[in-house]
């Protein structure tokens, strides 16, 4: 098992050295055959690992490769730790990139720079693989930011166009805000725990706060100022550790960088901006679950930026006319989901609703290349409608995405879309759990849930339905993409129609112990798994109604009567602006940080260093010494004998000298 | 154990190749030729020496090994060389660096080649002089006289206003060499030894090691450089011919830390300690302060420079966080800004050389042109952010572990510099790298030539192969480091006994 992890991990860095460094020596097509194949491999074992791990005995496999960073007891190595939330994050990274893989043969043809393509998208897959795999904090940061590299250069890959490259630095920056938090967050755990790796916190976690009932205890850390014992100390690491998630996956105030994202190629938006990259941070907050189980502060400010990012998200993605942003805003909405459902205790449905949204948000995205492939590159919705009779495929394949996002199903069986399963777990655990926020987030994620069926049927009605807005002459040449972009589609329709039926009772059901065994933590007081199941009937049917009205609504604004938009658009002026403008997040940044810094830093320049320490420094001292020196230079003739003169008698000097001092 | 003084050898080295430098002559294509050659031939042969001197290293003995010790000016005053997990590692890393000046100078030097390769041969041998000097005024001489070759080398090869830098360069340190010289004086005085091994076993008092370690520091915050005494480096660096600008950042900036791990945190622990917030201060300026400026620079390699001092603030902040984590990882950012900061100094030498101008603006969608160029610079730029699986996240994250043990204030402010790095060295890249290439000057430009893939993709292998596997720099450093860590923790414990034994 030990090679097949290794293989798993290091193959699509082998296809990244081949397609980066030999790339222009072997061609295009080279490149995209070896980096697929090796993805083909990687994918393989990885479903193979999952039966064996997640589905079979084994509980867990750890791999060590290489000595790290050892300083004092900082004590970190290169190794593996494949247990089943590992496994599970295996089969949802190296399914959807191979397929990413595969699909970007057909979008990206006409690109000259493909073998560069698939170099960066292999690059991703095995920064992504170094994340999941990490057996403690460091290496798990070194995947981290390895897929923001790998992004930022995916984002960034058509380097000419500026807006490409503004995106593409936004999203590392931002990122990096989070990141600053993730560290410190670690630095936390190193000095609680003495180590950051997993096995060691994970075991010294389950015994670590005092009995219920006893004292506080002593001052563990002083953080900040404040002087915390250990349960705060732990809120404190969890939340720190929670910032970095919230930039990874674009929560509530560090969402800036995703909608710009979409810049990027298409078929990246799918495998990084959607299925992979932007779950890393769900992935962190259930791989800490021992330490945040043990804070309900913590969780209960997760739920809160978890149900503040679905819903918020959600009222921007309504009045969108991108395709791809809003797909994206419907990816940061989703996120939010996730995070409630960690936030309120419910892991097994968080990880259940990152596998789900994988298959069906990877399959959108790609829908939506495929309909940008067919108009020419065209993004805006108000410039498509009426492609359903011209890419029938295609309009099928968004079809089956758009139920499976909006969980079409009916409750109460087991009939139903991915969705449906995952996302009315999450909206029943919210409702279900004991948080204090429990009541607001189960509000938020229902009226969410209608927000996302809107949006959702609106997209699909504008783009497919109704008459033809392009050109005539665009109109002529929609074509439906290749067998090589249909088929991944037709992998990710099944996987959205079935995976939740397929898997509910492992992730979040029945089978829920021997599944996970373990490797989410859940305390004895954690008995959400069972409360999910006994909310009133009314709970159980809020989604389904919400999908419904959603559809309705949509439906009678984008095909009965196209003029209401335009006229509620014009009635609510200001709502709309607002929306339209995502509450006006980027205008205050900008304000806010961007140009501040840009002024501050020539304000220190300028006048910190020019005026005052210069002027004050080493200037104001020249100014007498230049009166002197401006003699000086003329005796100065430039050859180095000169030089070489005065230095041999500055040394002189300075010899004497010290024999002289040594003498007393 | 060798029984040859191999220290010796490899300090002076590079005097054996100014001997022979001596006897060429500069007035044809030949004369150049060999120039380089011998300068190139020394160098390497230095390095090679180095590397024993690595090799011959036992990483399990915290003390001075290959100790070469003679007579030398009486009064106790004595030739003495070794090295200890400290200095090693600075010995291989400043004849590593030396090759690439020379062939960076390779066609850039066009007027007194010979003159030029003397200087920055002696230049080697005396920062080579600093790293295994065990006596204070053996260290002292090399110290300061390794300003001079530098002066020159600004002053006489550098850009346009380079009598301007030169002398702001020299006027600093200078300031700060004579109170260390006088501290110096003051030891021994006190001590009766310019021993360096005597000197870290001697007790200062408590009064007499502030005033020491205020002398001390003086000198090496200039060298650093910290701020506010930091603006000297800019100027100096855009002045600086390349290879220049490659040795000012890459080893004399580390003259600096290495003093301060020599002298100040073993010698004068209470002051260190006392001073020591005093330090984070300035460290933690440094690290926001020079990366906002930085941000806003128009001159490549000025942007660059700021950036120096800010890495040069975790160099700083890592050394008084007095713990292992905080000082080794001051050592291994100092080796790794070495390659790092040289690596992006020879960049921009490549697209100076190109089109004789460091105007950031003057650039743009070179990636079209010069693909590996773009390549090259794009993980240099990314070892500079931090990024992990680098060279620069090594020392950075362990700085801030050691800062965040010894005060969490300080670990939270100099982590935001995770997020300015990004943001000046990103947007360097994008205008310079990224974009159409639009501007008819650079549209002729030619990708790497062999000299410069040569000069550029060693330092890529070496950035990521220590970012990946940084465990023979700990090898080599550990004990050392637990040593200095431990008599530091133990001389302040004692000083408290004490304190307390007296009320």
């Amino acid at each position: 098992m030990d090679t097949i992890v290794k293989a798993i991990v290091f193959l699509p860095l082998i296809g990244f050295l081949i397609a980066g460094l030999l790339g222009t020596q072997i061609g295009a097509k080279a490149s995209e055959y070896v980096t697929c194949g090796l993805m083909l491999v990687t994918a393989a074992l990885s479903w193979f690992v999952f039966f064996h791990v997640a589905l079979g005995e084994e509980e867990m496999i750890s791999v060590s490769v290489l000595r790290w960073i050892q300083s004092g007891g900082f004590d970190v190595d290169w190794a593996f730790r494949v247990d089943t939330l590992t496994a599970v994050m295996f089969v949802v990274v190296n399914t959807v990139s191979t397929l990413v893989h595969i699909y970007s043969i057909g979008y990206m043809h006409h690109d000259p720079n493909r073998p560069r393509f698939f170099a960066y998208l292999s690059l991703f897959t095995f920064a992504m693989l170094m994340l999941i795999t990490s057996d403690n904090l460091l290496q798990m940061f070194f995947g981290w930011e390895g897929v923001g590299v790998a992004s930022y250069l995916l984002i960034g890959f058509w380097y000419k166009k500026p807006s490409a490259n503004a995106a593409a630095m936004k999203a590392f920056i931002v990122n990096r805000v989070g990141d600053f938090g993730f560290a410190l967050g670690i630095f936390c755990v190193f000095v609680l725990f003495g180590s950051i790796n997993f096995e060691t916190i994970f075991a010294a976690a389950r015994n670590y706060l005092p009995a219920e009932g006893a004292a506080a205890g002593d001052v563990v850390i002083n953080l900040f100022g404040m002087q915390l014992d250990k349960g705060h100390a732990l809120t404190a690491t969890c939340l720190l550790l929670f910032m970095g998630a919230m930039g990874k996956s674009a929560q509530f105030l560090l969402h800036t960088w995703l909608p710009d994202a979409m810049e990027g190629p298409t078929p990246v938006s799918a495998l990084i901006h959607a299925a992979t990259m932007v779950t890393a941070g769900v992935f962190l907050v259930a791989r800490m679950s021992p330490l945040f189980e043990l804070s309900p502060d913590a969780l209960t400010f997760v739920t809160l930026i978890g149900a503040i990012t679905a819903f918020f998200a959600a009222t921007v993605g309504l009045v969108q006319n991108d395709i791809k942003r809003v797909i994206a805003y419907s990816t940061c909405s989703q996120l939010g989901y996730m995070f409630v459902a960690l936030g309120v205790g419910a892991y097994g449905a968080a990880i259940f609703h990152l596998f789900t949204h994988a298959f069906f948000k990877a399959l959108l995205f790609l829908g939506a290349g495929s309909v940008i492939h067919a108009v020419d590159g065209e993004q805006d919705m108000r410039h498509m409608g009426g492609l359903r009779t011209h890419i029938p495929v295609t309009y099928w394949m968004m079809f089956i995405g758009t139920i499976a996002l909006t969980g079409v199903g009916i409750p109460g069986t087991v009939i139903g879309t991915a969705g449906f399963f995952s996302k009315d777990a999450i909206i029943e655990s919210a409702f279900a759990s004991h948080s204090v926020v429990s009541g607001f987030a189960f509000v938020l994620l229902v009226i969410a849930a209608l927000f996302t069926s809107f949006y959702s049927w609106r997209l699909t009605f504008m783009t497919f339905h109704g008459k033809p807005r392009a050109s005539s002459d665009v109109m002529h040449h929609v074509h439906e993409s290749p067998q090589v972009m249909l088929v991944p589609l037709y992998i990710l329709a099944a996987g959205a129609l079935v995976a939740g039926f397929l898997f509910h009772d492992y992730f979040f059901g029945h089978h829920y112990a021997e599944f996970w065994q373990g490797s989410l933590f859940t305390s004895a007081e954690n008995e959400l798994l069972e409360e999910f199941h006994h909310v009133p009937l009314w709970v159980k049917w809020s989604p389904f109604a919400a999908m419904a009205l959603g559809l309705l609504t949509a439906w009678y604004m984008y095909i009965r009567s196209p003029e209401t938009p335009k006229y509620l658009a014009e009635q609510h002026r200001g709502l709309y602006q607002f929306l339209l403008n995502k509450w006006y997040f980027d205008e205050l940044y900008d304000f806010l940080f961007v140009r501040t810094a840009k002024r501050l830093g020539t304000f220190l320049w300028k006048e910190g260093d020019g005026r005052v320490i210069d002027g004050y420094g080493p200037n104001g001292i020249a100014a007498r010494v230049l009166d002197v020196t401006d003699r000086v230079v003329r005796l100065q003739t430039g050859y180095l004998y000169h030089y070489a003169f005065a230095m041999l008698i500055g040394i002189a000097a300075l010899v004497t000298w010290m024999m002289l001092g040594s003498s007393f | 154990m060798t029984d040859w003084p191999v220290l010796s050898a490899v300090t002076f080295m590079p005097l054996v190749g100014v001997l022979l430098l001596l006897l060429t002559r500069e007035d044809s294509a030949y004369g150049r030729r060999n120039i380089l050659n011998v300068s190139l031939l020394t160098t390497i042969f230095t390095f090679l020496v180095s590397l024993y001197v690595w090799y011959q290293f036992d990483p399990s003995n915290p003390g001075f090994q290959m100790i070469e010790k003679r007579e030398w000016l009486g009064a106790g005053i004595s030739y003495h060389l070794g090295v200890d997990g400290i200095s090693i590692l600075f010995v291989p890393l400043t004849a590593f660096l030396m090759p690439f000046c020379v062939l960076a100078s390779w066609v850039t030097i066009e007027k007194r080649l010979k003159e030029y390769m003397i200087a920055f041969l002696i230049l080697e041998t005396l920062m080579l002089g600093v790293f295994v000097s065990l006596d204070i005024i053996l260290f002292y001489v090399f110290f300061e006289a390794g300003l001079i070759p530098m002066f020159i080398i600004i002053g006489v090869w550098g850009g346009k206003e380079r009598v301007y830098a030169s002398y702001k360069f020299f006027l600093y340190t200078l300031l700060g060499s004579v109170l260390m010289l006088l501290a110096m004086m003051a030891m021994y005085w006190q001590a009766g030894t310019t021993d360096i091994t005597q000197l870290l076993a001697y007790q200062f008092p408590r009064q007499m090691q502030t005033w020491l370690w205020l002398a001390f520091f003086a000198s090496f915050a200039v060298k650093m450089p910290m701020w506010p005494v930091h603006t000297w480096l800019p100027d100096a660096h855009v002045q600086a011919p390349t290879a220049g600008s490659v040795i000012l950042a890459g080893i004399l900036l580390k003259l600096g830390g290495y003093g301060f791990l020599r002298f100040s945190l073993p010698m004068f622990p209470l002051a260190s300690d006392f001073f020591a917030p005093f330090v984070f201060t300035l460290s933690v300026i440094a690290i926001i302060y020079t990366s906002l400026v930085a941000m806003m620079q128009t001159d490549i390699k000025k942007l660059i420079a700021y950036s120096s001092v800010a890495h040069m603030g975790y160099v700083t902040m890592g050394t008084f966080a007095a713990n292992v984590q905080g000082v080794q990882g001051a050592i291994f950012q100092m080796l790794s800004h070495g390659i790092v900061s040289g690596a992006l100094f020879l960049c921009v030498g490549v697209v100076y050389d190109r089109l004789h101008t460091r105007e950031i603006a003057a650039y743009g969608g070179l990636v079209n042109n010069m693909p590996k160029y773009a390549v090259a610079f794009m993980v240099f730029t990314m070892a500079n952010v931090g990024l992990p699986g680098t060279s620069g996240f090594v020392g950075e994250v362990l700085t801030l572990v050691g800062a965040f043990r010894a005060n969490t204030w300080v670990a939270l402010f100099a982590t935001s510099g995770v997020i300015l790095s990004a943001a000046y060295a990103l947007w360097l890249y994008r205008r310079v790298i990224f974009g159409a290439l639009e501007k008819e000057s650079l549209k002729a430009l030619l990708d790497l030539s062999p000299r410069e893939k040569l000069i550029l993709y060693p330092l890529v292998i070496l950035t990521i192969f220590f970012g990946v596997y940084p465990a023979p720099v700990f090898d080599a450093t550990a004990a050392s480091v637990d040593l200095l860590v431990n008599n530091y923790a133990a001389a302040l414990q004692a000083a408290q006994d004490v304190a307390l034994s007296v009320q």
